[in-house]
């Protein structure tokens, strides 16, 4: 291998483990910023030493292993006083054992609740939402500042203010990087699927830009999905919304016309429309289902995307099936949007009267009064 | 992106699966392995293949169809087993298959190759094939 593809070859198994080494050491120290800072030491002894001694068999541990001795030497620089410093004067003493032994110790280790931790955290609720979204693409997700920058049209001084003011947010509540349990996990783990379904929408539905759509985001938002299924295999929310964005996703291709309009989904060629990611939808859905969310807000939408996936005709659209969706949604997710877009579907389901009724009901809120298709013809708007 | 992943079939593999402590820990490893990926969400699909001398070829030359029963000789060549993954990059993939247990017992190789997207593909097809492609997508969609 040429000295370029040894270089990108480490570069690419970094961008692999980054997620899980920070995890470690957040979970460790207590601190993301140093956590970040630990794992870039870490990844500078790679590009030294991996070009001549070969890429370990177990790199996460190797790098793991790297990181945690610089945090201690860290901890020992910055005299911290406190409890955590007799924890970490204990494993000071793990520190003089060979690297070796902590490369086994580390193998075995589960990290998956440390990545756990790490995305409830990034995702805590006392942050602020757009601070939530970079924080989490950058720490669970892999990707640069520049790269988040690019993919939300911004630029990496804004980008980065939102990552320092998110990291803020974590140290002055003293987060401790651990997986909430019971009543206070669920409320919780919304805020997490709103952080991936907000990466999700910004490139399903670009909000800047002249793209309509920016499948990157679609496809990173996809991913935490998957990662965060396989973390919570029983949560049924988890997989309504990994339906959802499986579902939306599928449609990708179909939705930009030739001359990069939006094309609406009454108008959409199903050939175009992915079956793999119809199929992964579906069956996240059923998965959903059988583990009680059926009414769960992100199933009930990955319940109505699935009605349109399965209609290749306008008029195989099962009307009355989305009207009666749109009755649970209103109860899991009250919003006046989704009040409009119940009226709609009353009115193809039970004639033009049943949705008008709806909307003249609705007509009054003023949160509405500046919503586009209200004053459009009722049609697929959905 | 998606890419195939394909695992090229060794003498053994060819000779099918017999019952061996080794081929217990392969299962283990390989176990092991797919479960990684499922954690990082990159698996959509996977199988094992059985030896060629289940398979079968069609040569095609001008109108003939010839059919050939396997097994097939050049040993090295042949599939015995495939994922598709979708990862960020082919470097990615590159990194997921080097972590991947020798899926043989001895030297053996894995091949990885992208899919054609739908980008690739514009401006290739022509319209009269592209309305015979889209009838048979719809088609496909309704099973």
């Amino acid at each position: 291998m040429t000295a370029d593809a040894t270089q990108r070859a480490i570069e690419t198994v970094f961008r692999m483990e980054r997620p899980r080494l920070i995890a470690s050491l957040a979970r460790m120290t207590g601190d993301i910023d140093l956590a970040e800072e630990l794992a870039q030491e870490a990844l500078v002894v790679a590009l030294a030493e991996w070009p001549s001694s070969g890429v370990p068999r177990v790199p996460g541990a190797w790098l793991t292993a790297v990181a945690k001795r610089r945090a201690i030497d860290a901890m020992r620089r910055r005299r911290m006083v406190d409890r955590k410093h007799a924890e970490l004067a204990r494993e000071l003493g793990e520190a003089q054992v060979d690297i070796g032994e902590q490369i086994e110790a580390a193998v075995g280790n589960d990290v998956g609740d440390e990545l756990l931790a790490l995305i409830f955290t990034a995702c805590h609720p006392a942050i602020s939402a757009d601070a939530r979204v970079a924080l989490t693409l950058r720490l669970v997700g892999g990707l640069t500042t520049q790269e988040i920058a690019r993919a939300f049209l911004s630029t990496e001084t804004a980008i980065a203010q939102r990552i320092v003011r998110a990291k803020n947010a974590i140290g002055q509540a003293a987060f401790t990087f651990e997986v909430p349990h019971g009543a206070e996990r669920t409320r919780r783990l919304s805020s997490v699927l709103e952080v991936i379904y907000l990466v999700f929408n910004e490139g399903y539905a670009a909000t800047a830009g002249d793209e309509l759509v920016r499948p990157v985001l679609c496809a990173e938002a996809q991913r935490l999905g998957c990662i965060l299924a396989a973390l919570l295999p029983d949560e049924a929310e988890v997989f309504g919304l990994r339906a959802l964005m499986e579902l939306q996703a599928s449609r990708l291709a179909a939705r930009t016309g030739p001359n990069g309009a939006v094309v609406p989904i009454t108008e959409q060629n199903p050939a175009h429309w992915d079956q793999l990611l119809i199929r992964r939808g579906l069956a996240a859905l059923a998965r959903a289902e059988t583990l009680g969310g059926a009414n769960g807000p992100y199933a009930l939408q990955a319940a109505l995307a699935a009605c349109h996936a399965r209609a290749l005709r306008a008029d195989d659209i099962e009307w009355p099936r989305i009207a009666g969706l749109y009755d649970r949604l209103r109860v899991a997710a009250p919003s006046p949007i989704v009040d409009l877009n119940r009226a709609v579907a009353y009115g193809m389901a039970f004639g033009p009267e049943a949705g008008l009724r709806l909307v003249e009901e609705i007509a009054g809120e003023a949160v509405l009064r500046n919503y586009p298709p209200l004053s459009a013809p009722i049609r697929g708007a959905w | 992106m998606r890419v195939m992943v394909f695992v090229k079939a060794t003498e053994d593999s060819e000779e099918g699966m017999k019952p061996s402590p080794e081929l217990n820990q392969l299962f283990v490893d390989m176990g092991n392995f797919n479960e990684a990926l499922v954690n990082a969400g990159i698996l959509v699909a996977g199988d094992g293949l059985k030896p060629s001398s289940h398979g079968k070829r069609i040569a095609f030359d001008g109108p003939e169809r010839r059919v050939i029963d396997g097994p097939f000789a050049e040993t090295r060549e042949l599939v015995a087993g495939y994922w598709l993954w979708d990862v960020r990059d082919m470097d990615e993939a590159v990194e997921w298959v080097k972590r991947c247990p020798n899926p043989m017992f001895g030297p053996s190789e894995i091949e990885i190759r992208p899919l054609y997207e739908a980008d690739d593909l514009a401006g290739l097809i022509p319209d009269e094939a592209a309305a015979i492609h889209d009838g048979v997508g719809k088609k496909l969609a309704e099973h």
